[in-house]
């Protein structure tokens, strides 16, 4: 049996867990007491080096082969088939392998920075900021279907119903912001394979789901009032709204009468939070420009388009992306679905790649300019690589996309406890798989869990029997301590 | 492995010096279990047994042990393994290897031991027993059965049960948990006044109505539509349209109002097609294992995705009808369970050999419809997959035929080899010591908010201890001694003085009873996502409340639409007042769900789910205050209270509206505050025509003050909540 104090903390924290879109979180559960669930949580093993994450989601598998990775023996072999007892094993979603040949890059490669780090002529922004970058060649995953593939890696194996990393995240630490959700998601251009699987909360309460920003003037559902509801009726209503929840309250005791009151308060708020984040007003026209928020998508679009305005849409994401940095939300996922070229490759990855690379360049340096930086850890990738060999599905012209490829691809990261300038594994000659230091994609989770101080094995909630966590349960993964400061 | 096992003996003696309580009897199932779970299952359980070491049963674990000294003996813990490698000295064999035990820890184990080692079967593997139902002080108390087992846990705790809730709040309760509907203020009325005359004789009396209500079979259908992972689309990338997939949501909605007996109700989903003569509905049942996800996305191996479906199937009759996590033994036996990755691979023939297929529906319109079913049984072989790899069959282990988890009754096959009806009936065997237990454990929770059992989709040994293990025990038995009735089950509850509690927390047991979980209380319950539209809609009398047919299409922001893959779809808005119909009926697309339905916990659909979370954030405060349906639904409650003729005053339509609402009247200080709220909206919207335009159509201010003020009520917590 409890004590007294002990029922106040316990009721308090199942407050704040379950009105955990701008407070609560496991963290802050555990500093008021313990619980079943909670106790073995003890967070923060380690001193944090990241209090915040920005994900930008590159969805349907940016081609490293053509933006990072190198690789002049893959131009020389161009046209040349592979060793058959290498692809004998290997399983692919369209591409034939009894005549794949394998198929060079049509792109020119720079080193830039004190590293060295490789970047296409694609990139030429990022490849600016490359003593700031930390760049994974060597990560591989077990899927090589989009959506498979993007469960993997936003919630750390390839099946539903679990929480994405933003929701783990948001779990155990909670919000900084009291009028903001904790876990936003920005999307731009067309919706990606996974959709909404992709930031639901899975097994853990829907206040740690991701909450989707829109474009356009009202940023969260169902922001605006109706029409003829002025914000001084709206607000007296609430007033009325707050007594009479009182009066149940006081009569019936419920704590969740309490949560209820809370929730409709900070729905009050963010009101008029929301739309002062998504007011570009006050932002300086260089500011603007560098992310490029103005921009025109070019013409030549292929199917990276998704409607008339992708460039900007991007821009605009990752000028918000540094708003919501700065206001204290957690986790920001910028969400692009368009990378999966099978085929036009070299026309789509310059519409995707010009999308990405000026705006993406612009928010590191606003953050760093900003002090933001140390403190917000800023990821880019996508759910895996693409194939050396050119794609020669029946019926399409060959050799001008390529196919899934999970054996190898590139991520980079910036800011929050990570090695600037610094890049980390190589692949083999041709890009086939890591040549050296491999990262899984549960490595990944380990490590970005680490930096946020958590140990990846004791953030955990129970559900279905087992004490699940973000990596896989079945795998030993481990943190990249090479990868931190 | 010898030990030096006289090392350890003064470490024992100063524990047994510390130990707390020894007198206190040890119950294995609750003190020592969980600690093998935590400490020993991960290298001597079913995934890893080292040292050929297998804790997961009794047997296992006296079977087991390299070192062949004796793993327990009954008395003496200083002759144990279990207890000597636990305190051991020599840091190289003590275990666990890196962190040893905390003290108390060990002193439970030693005293275990001590007295006597006794290690029953787990409790939910056990055969059902007809409890009697135990005695009780406050004799005048008990309704039924069921107050008998709660009122003996709370008297034993030096507790005293709640008063009843007032009439209005149980009809409230009543309608909301078997209908999800409230009651209308004639039902309210008519109710309190038979109430005066025989509180038993009207209670029945709306039990009956209730029960007979075709919204019963919506409620309790949308519950086993959790389980199915029911949708309307295939799920994934292409995530295509499932446009007949409704014609097996009306199949369980019917079947649930039929109250057809759950075994029939199972044998019929499972294996409805492998029934003699066969009919339409019977073929069409078999729809529950078509409502996995499928992945059309290019590039995707049919046979992969097959499989997929295949463990889908298996993973979740597994969990619905059984409790069991049979999921985590297709890669190796279950780490916590006497589950074994033959098990898994014996259920898993069953679905193997099943084809899917397509049958034609007869529909009321004299058409017909297809509907993807199970068929027959192929000839596919099934092996062992390494790693649960399907591409990785494990041929040189020999064919694995179909059959039961040996843990558990023997499944019994006439024809030699099982079939999925064979299956089908072991599963609704009474035989079975966990469907009916599993069931009324599920019935139970929708009626309370948790179950006897706190993990309703775990019943094994990682999962909770029932709070009431009699009482599970004896509703499972009624459960089949009535032929298997939910609606009975369901009845049985609802008549119980336990049932009928108020709901109000009572301060003085929050530090004996905090969670409830001797029920000295009701529990006040956040209605569903479905049930939270139905309520606007139904008070404010838009509700279009047709039972079944195809899914509908409510109005839903435009990119949420936009976002599923590839724009392969269009929500086109249905017409008319077709966009009322109740929540259950909306489309559900896999990967663009209805924001308002998610917003509320509603299940993705994408895994089985017994039990839904409850969340409380202000995503959901800005839907019901802001949405358009909840709009529209404010709009008609305006104006159902303010052109109301019998209403003459405003006292008197707060008091309509609260019970309308709220189902009951308003007390004075609350009327106080409505009426003062519609004042300064009245004079607002005086001064404001435009706003007052744009609110309610026409220049009526009075319109838009209701219109402003019933907004508020209906967005009160206690609107949202069964009382």
């Amino acid at each position: 049996m409890i004590s007294p104090e002990e029922f106040y903390l316990r009721t308090r924290r199942d407050f704040l867990a379950t009105s955990a879109s701008g407070l609560g979180g496991v963290a802050l559960a555990h500093m008021l007491g313990s619980d079943a669930n909670a106790a073995e949580n003890a967070l923060t093993h380690f001193a944090p080096r990241a209090k915040r994450c920005i994900f930008l989601f590159m969805a349907g598998a940016p081609s490293q082969l053509d933006l990072f990775d190198y690789k002049p023996k893959l131009n020389e072999l161009d046209g040349k088939k592979m060793d058959p007892s290498i692809l004998e094993k290997m399983r692919f979603a369209f591409l034939k392998k009894e005549s794949a040949t394998l198929m060079g890059s049509k792109r020119t490669f720079h080193k830039h920075g004190q590293a060295g780090m490789w970047f296409s002529d694609l990139l030429p922004h990022l490849a600016s900021c490359a003593d700031d970058l930390c760049m994974i060649k060597s990560m591989h995953t077990t899927q090589f279907n989009h959506h498979p593939g993007q469960l993997m890696m936003q919630c750390g194996e390839p099946h539903f119903g679990l929480p994405s990393i933003g929701s783990w995240l948001t779990y155990g630490l909670g919000s900084e912001n009291e009028n903001l959700p904790g876990y936003v998601v920005l999307l731009a251009g067309r919706g990606s394979s996974g959709g909404a699987t992709l930031y639901q909360s899975g097994f853990l309460p829907s206040s740690f789901a991701g909450v989707r920003f829109r474009n356009g003037d009202e940023p969260v559902l169902n922001l605006r009032n109706p029409k003829g509801i002025s914000p001084g009726v709206q607000r007296r209503g609430l007033d009325a709204l707050r007594k009479l929840n009182g009066i149940a309250h006081e009569s019936i005791r419920d704590p969740e009468i309490e949560s209820r009151i809370a929730a409709y308060e900070l729905a009050f708020r963010m009101q008029t939070a929301a739309p002062e984040l998504a007011d570009l007003s006050g932002e300086s026209e260089k500011t603007l420009e560098a992310y490029g928020v103005d921009r025109v998508d070019p013409a030549t679009g292929g199917r990276g388009k998704g409607g008339s305005r992708t460039w900007s849409t991007f821009s605009r994401n990752c000028l918000l992306a540094r708003r919501l940095a700065e206001r204290g939300v957690r986790f920001v996922n910028l969400i692009h679905a368009s990378w999966d070229q099978h085929s036009n490759l070299d026309k789509e990855l310059e519409f995707n790649a010009g999308m990405s690379d000026q705006p993406v360049a612009a928010l590191i340096a606003d953050l760093k300019e900003r002090g933001l930086l140390d403190e917000t850890l800023v990821v880019w990738g996508g759910e895996f690589g693409r194939t050396p060999l050119g794609e020669n599905r029946p019926g399409r012209k060959p050799n001008t996309g390529r196919d899934h490829h999970p054996n190898a691809f590139t991520m980079f990261m910036a800011g929050g406890g990570v090695k600037p300038g610094f890049h980390y594994g190589e692949t083999d000659d041709i890009g086939w798989e890591p040549a050296s230091n491999p990262v899984h994609v549960n490595d990944f989770h380990a490590t970005l869990l680490h930096l946020f101080g958590i140990d990846h094995l004791k953030l955990t909630h129970r559900h279905g029997g087992a004490d699940k966590r973000l990596t896989s349960l079945t795998r030993e993964s481990k943190v990249i301590h090479d990868l931190l400061t | 492995m010898k030990l030096a096992s006289k090392s350890c003996l003064p470490f024992t003696l100063i524990l047994s010096a510390t130990a707390p309580g020894l007198a206190e009897p040890i119950d294995f199932n609750r003190d020592i279990q969980p600690l093998l779970n935590k400490h020993c299952a991960e290298c001597h359980g079913g995934v890893k047994q080292r040292g050929d070491l297998n804790l997961t049963s009794r047997a296992l674990a006296q079977a087991g042990g390299k070192s062949g000294e004796p793993l327990l003996v009954s008395g003496r813990p200083e002759e144990s393994e279990l207890f000597l490698r636990l305190t051991h000295d020599d840091v190289d064999l003590r275990m666990p290897p890196k962190t040893p035990l905390k003290e108390r820890e060990i002193s439970l184990i030693q005293n275990w031991i001590r007295q006597g080692a006794s290690w029953p079967e787990h409790w939910a593997y056990l055969p059902l027993k007809k409890a009697s139902p135990p005695k009780v002080l406050k004799q005048d108390w008990p309704a039924n059965e069921i107050d008998h087992f709660i009122l003996h846990r709370i008297e034993k705790e030096g507790l005293k049960p709640s008063p009843p809730a007032m009439p209005g709040s149980l009809l409230r309760r009543l309608s909301l948990d078997l209908t999800g509907l409230p009651p209308t203020v004639e039902e309210l009325q008519s109710f309190q006044s038979a109430w005066q005359t025989d509180p038993e004789v009207s209670l029945e009396a709306a039990v009956d109505r209730l029960l007979a209500s075709p919204h019963f079979g919506e409620r309790w259908g949308r519950h086993w539509l959790d389980q199915a992972r029911y949708a309307d689309s295939d799920g994934y990338e292409k995530d295509n349209p499932r446009p007949n997939a409704w014609l097996w949501r009306d199949w369980v909605i019917r079947s649930i109002n039929d109250d057809m007996p759950f075994d029939q109700f199972t044998i019929e989903q499972l294996a409805g097609d492998l029934l003699q003569d066969a009919d339409s509905s019977q073929n069409l049942a078999t729809a529950f294992h078509r409502q996995t996800l499928r992945n059309t996305e290019g590039g995707t191996d049919p046979e992969e995705d097959r499989v997929k479906r295949v463990i889908d199937r298996v993973a979740t009759t597994t969990r619905t009808w059984l409790g069991l996590t049979l999921e985590c033994a297709q890669c190796h036996d279950h780490p916590y369970d006497p589950l074994t990755q033959l098990d898994f691979y014996r259920l898993y023939a069953f679905f193997n050999e099943a084809d899917e297929g397509e049958v034609q529906i007869p529909v009321d319109t004299g058409k017909t419809l297809k509907a993807a079913v199970m068929k027959g049984h192929g000839k596919r072989k099934t092996y062992l997959f390494h790693r649960g790899d399907f591409l990785q069959p494990e041929k040189d282990k020999g064919v694995i035929h179909p059959g039961g988890i040996s843990s558990l009754h023997p499944l019994h096959s006439p024809a030699g080899n099982p079939s999925r009806m064979d299956l089908a009936k072991w599963i609704s065997s009474r035989e079975n010591p966990l469907i009916a237990r599993v069931t009324t454990n599920t019935i139970w929770l929708h009626l309370f908010g948790s179950g006897l059992v706190l993990s309703p989709e775990n019943f094994g040994s990682q999962g909770q201890r029932p709070t009431h293990p009699e009482l599970l025990s004896w509703l499972a038995d009624f459960f089949i001694e009535s032929g298997w009735s939910r609606k009975e089950v369901i009845r049985k509850i609802v008549t119980s003085q336990t049932y009928r509690q108020s709901s109000r927390h009572r301060l003085e047991y929050t530090s004996h009873d905090p969670e409830n979980r001797l029920l000295h209380r009701q529990n006040r319950k956040r209605v569903e996502a479905e049930i939270i539209r139905d309520l606007h809609l139904s008070v404010a009398g838009l509700l279009n409340a047709e039972t079944g047919g195809e899914s509908h299409f409510p109005p839903i922001p435009e990119d949420v639409a936009a976002q599923s893959f590839a724009n392969n779809f269009k929500w086109n808005v249905s017409k008319g007042d077709n966009r009322y119909r109740r929540g259950m009926y909306t489309f559900f697309k896999r990967t663009a769900p209805a924001p308002n339905l998610m917003t509320f916990d509603c299940p993705d659909s994408n895994t089985s789910v017994t039990q839904r979370n409850v969340s409380n954030t202000p995503l959901m405060a800005l839907a019901t205050l802001q949405n358009i349906v909840f709009h529209e639904a404010s709009q008609a409650l305006a104006r159902r209270i303010e052109e109301n003729p019998a209403l003459t005053n405003n006292q008197q339509r707060v008091a309509y509206l609260f019970q309308l609402a709220l189902s009951r009247l308003p007390e004075k200080n609350e009327l106080h505050i409505v009426l003062g709220l519609l004042k300064e909206n009245h004079s607002h919207y005086l001064d404001h025509p435009d706003q007052t335009r744009e609110l309610c159509g026409e220049n009526n201010p009075s319109l838009a003050a209701w219109t402003a003020t019933v907004r508020i009520i209906t967005n009160l917590d206690e609107f949202i909540t069964c009382p």
